[in-house]
């Protein structure tokens, strides 16, 4: 068997076991990863939506307040499954089984990919009954078919950057509560200092660069543009650009933890 | 070849000069080992000896600083992947997947070691039948007790069929009676013909399992041998006779004329063997006007040994 054969294999043999687990946790997968942004959107849909859509004025493009906000809810959905995926990425490492592997011959990386591999699918479902749910509470789409496989790719690209990115703060924190207290910036403070809610220009000076400008925005203003068929010019490119350059940033930072801390 | 040289047996491991240091602490320093095919070798020490360090090197999970060491004829440090595929190991900590039934994750190991589907449903299958798992191969290890855990991450090593297997401390925190049965299943590996490395606390596990037993302290081998070999190298077998009065004492103390007397406890101890005839040497010395109310052998077991050996508490910090 050749050497990528191999690796193919192994990593394949721990995607099906991460499968296993999500299967067996579903109850508190579904809760923190479908339900918890769901919430989300209702909350800012119904009860903080007229008064947040009437003040958004131009930026709304005369669309109800949750066209607006549909889009920053599935970038926050795909953040929300970072904590999990850092969680069971800790938990692997710092119980015994990832030393059993380790005196195994195993590919060394096919314990991160399956992570990976499977947080990514958990990301993909999650924003899938999102959207579902964001349809059966009004939201209006105005996409193409094109439109909407952009939309697909980004969230994708997105979810695989979020998913080492998550699998690396798993590699370097000791215990759960500290990946899960690392993840929170990813999945709480960053979308509200994006345009997930409001537009960043409508944000005081101190936050109103770093909100224009750091990656969340990018792939919400993508995402937006995307869904309300309005011209989306460079906006997918630079959120694709911004998704590559953390997915790699991330792999290499969480293949050295890996390797330092199985060393 | 020369009829007269014995037939050489071939060495499990070979260890020269093991060096391991965290930061500031020294935690081997210069091991030598030699463990031959198919015994059952103990390394036996306090917690703190070193004796995790040498299995964690062992088996490929931490560089050494210094020294060399083969297993299976295999170079640890540039053929560590050789290695690995003759080893297995099962370390102090439980690694089971806990979210896994007892059956998914030996089929899971399986699947890791690249075994055909219908080896590793027939080597799970019966493997979980030896280990006394098969009527809770479908539930997951939340449900087990701790010796049935410990069971399935040994069983989990074998599914390879691994030439030499590692324990590290295979019944610490069990049960007297489940320490019995994992006691009765080291010894049926034995009989499959693989080679043991065990790690242990107690002295009455390396001396039930093991063929060689060596001593560890602070990183260091201070004794090695034989079970038989370390109870010997303790002088000490004794008798103890203990009398109803000082006089009977004085007397027999005369009679003997050898034994230490301890006159608060009414006490003599004789050096004696503990043998049939030796003991009736004694008795006969004594003769009927004695008085003995207690009659107790004393022979060294490895707790003397051990305590011997590793009696240095003030060196160690913290």
């Amino acid at each position: 068997m050749s050497a990528m054969t191999l690796v193919a294999q192994d990593s394949a043999t721990m995607l099906g076991r991460e499968i296993k687990h999500s299967v067996r946790l579903l109850r508190l997968l579904v809760v923190s990863s479908i339900l918890v942004p769901i919430v989300m959107l209702l909350l800012f849909d119904y009860i903080l939506g007229g008064t947040i859509g009437r003040g958004l004025g131009a930026a709304a493009h005369g669309a109800p307040y949750i066209d607006y906000l549909v889009a920053g809810i599935l970038v926050m959905t795909v953040a929300g499954s970072c904590g999990p995926t850092a969680i069971n990425v800790t938990m692997d490492m710092t119980g015994g089984f990832v030393d059993r592997i380790r005196t195994m011959a195993v590919t060394r990386g096919a314990l991160l990919a399956g992570h990976v591999g499977v947080s990514v699918l958990r990301m993909l479902v999650a924003t899938a009954a999102v959207i579902v749910v964001a349809l059966l509470v009004g939201f209006r789409p105005k996409a193409s078919i094109a439109d909407w496989f952009a939309v697909v790719g980004i969230i994708a690209a997105f979810s695989l950057a979020m998913a080492w990115l998550s699998a690396a703060i798993g590699l370097v924190t000791k215990s759960v509560a500290g990946a899960n207290g690392l993840t929170l910036p990813l999945s709480f403070l960053l979308p509200f200092l994006s345009s997930t809610f409001v537009p960043a220009d409508s944000m005081p000076a101190g936050v109103r660069w770093f909100a224009a400008n750091q990656p969340f925005t990018a792939v919400v203003d993508s995402l937006r543009a995307l869904l309300s068929g309005a011209p989306a010019g460079n906006a997918p490119y630079l959120a694709l650009v911004w998704c590559a350059a953390i997915a790699l940033v991330a792999f290499v930072w969480a293949r050295a933890s890996f390797n330092r801390v199985a060393a | 070849m020369n009829a007269l040289t014995s037939p050489t047996t071939r060495a499990a491991v070979v260890v020269t000069g093991l060096r391991k240091t965290y930061g500031q602490k020294l935690v081997l320093q210069g091991v030598d080992l030699r463990i031959e095919e198919g015994e059952v070798f103990a390394l036996l020490g306090p917690n703190g000896a070193g004796k995790t360090t040498i299995v964690r090197i062992l088996s490929t999970l931490i560089p050494a600083d210094a020294g060399t060491a083969t297993v299976m004829g295999y170079d640890l440090r540039r053929e560590a992947g050789r290695v690995r595929g003759v080893i297995g190991v099962t370390g102090q900590f439980s690694a089971v997947d806990d979210l896994l039934t007892g059956e998914e994750n030996m089929l899971l190991m399986g699947r890791l070691l690249h075994l055909p589907a219908a080896v590793r449903r027939s080597r799970a299958a019966e493997l979980l039948e030896r280990f006394d798992l098969a009527g809770a191969a479908r539930q997951t290890p939340a449900t087990y007790s701790g010796g049935m855990r410990r069971r399935l991450d040994i069983a989990m090593s074998l599914i390879g069929r691994p030439q030499l297997i590692f324990l590290d401390e295979p019944t610490t925190g069990l049960d007297p009676r489940s320490r019995r049965t994992m006691w009765q299943l080291i010894r049926e590996l034995v009989a499959d013909g693989v080679t043991i490395l065990l790690t242990t606390q107690y002295l009455e596990e390396a001396d039930q399992l093991a063929n060689r037993i060596a001593l560890l302290d602070h990183g260091r081998i201070v004794a090695e041998g034989t079970p038989e070999e370390l109870k010997r190298r303790m002088p000490g077998a004794h008798i103890q006779l203990r009398f109803a009065d000082a006089a009977s004492l004085d007397r027999a103390a005369r009679e003997l004329k050898e034994g230490a007397r301890d006159e608060q406890e009414l006490v003599l101890r004789v050096p004696n063997d503990g043998g049939i005839q030796s003991l009736r040497n004694v008795l006969a010395r004594l003769g009927d006007g004695i008085a003995v109310e207690d009659l107790s052998i004393h022979t060294p077991d490895l707790d003397d040994v051990f305590l011997a050996m590793t009696a240095n508490p003030s060196k160690e910090k913290n």
